[in-house]
């Protein structure tokens, strides 16, 4: 029976590809921590990750209901996404700026750790295909 | 390639706080350099930042990079103060010399706030950058 790799490797980097973008995200607010009237965003991990592992129930797409009707997939533009949310504020400023530096540091740093969980997990799943080819 | 974009975010916020670091080191430098003329004297600057992303969308770019830029750096139209000092050489007719309007408590504090951000987007690219090599060991141990 052939090995399919990608069932064997799961979620995991589908999970990868979205902490990835997670922390680009998170990069950026903190980068625009000054910008006024700039609103910090951040990324719906659930509506992702279903996303990713192909739920179709949330995925934006055009609804065919001609046979001609192309549907279109969902775009992976920035200002489109719907896995893109704007943070609620705790206390917005006064150039109408959303982003809490503390906050965006809390989720930078979880968020890299939970990347790293990731990458072990997909390690530990090579260590034991090297195992099962090596038989040693 | 797409893992490389914290990087170039990280970067554009470095370089847009260094530019406010500056700015605001021109403003404290120059917090005494007084005139005698209120319209020679030292106008204190401050960067305005805008973010690179919602630019670009209403330009209808797709390849839209998400960052900050200094839009500019504007004059301040504060007036300046004027100073009875009649011994002064740099004095006008009536004795006053003219102090530019430099909030010296006010340009520590967008010090400290710049370095701040500074340190952030440093502790950013530091994190991005482990994150990337340990990517890049992926399945050797």
């Amino acid at each position: 029976m052939p090995l399919n790799l990608d069932q064997y490797i799961g979620v995991h980097a589908a999970a990868l590809d979205v902490r990835a973008r997670r922390g680009e995200l998170i990069a950026n607010n903190l980068a625009n921590a000054d910008t006024p009237g700039y609103q910090a965003r951040d990324i719906d991990f659930r509506q992702a990750m279903a996303r990713a592992a192909g739920d179709k129930s949330v995925a934006t797409t055009l609804s065919t209901t001609q046979p001609g009707h192309i549907g279109g997939a969902a775009s992976a533009n920035a200002a489109t996404n719907p896995d893109l949310k704007y943070r609620t504020p705790l206390a917005p400023a006064l150039d109408g700026n959303t982003v809490d530096a503390q906050i965006e540091q809390a989720s930078f740093a979880e968020n890299a750790v939970r990347y790293q969980a990731t990458l072990t997990f997909l390690n530990s799943k090579f260590r034991g295909l090297m195992t099962a080819i090596l038989g040693n | 390639m797409s893992s490389f974009k914290a990087f170039d975010i990280a970067g554009s916020g470095m370089a847009a706080q260094s530019v406010r670091l500056n700015t605001t080191a021109s403003n404290l430098a120059n917090a005494d350099s007084v005139s005698s003329t209120a319209a020679g004297v030292y106008k204190p600057r401050h960067p305005i930042f805008e973010a690179v992303r919602a630019q670009l969308a209403t330009a209808g770019t797709s390849q839209a990079q998400p960052a900050v830029r200094v839009r500019g750096i504007y004059e301040s139209t504060a007036p300046a103060s004027q100073r009875y000092e009649p011994g002064n050489p740099l004095a006008d007719a009536n004795g006053y010399v003219f102090a530019p309007a430099v909030n010296v408590v006010e340009e520590m504090v967008n010090m400290i706030s710049a370095s701040r951000s500074y340190q952030n987007n440093v502790e950013v690219m530091n994190t991005s950058k482990d994150l990337l090599l340990a990517t890049l060991r992926l399945g050797q141990g």
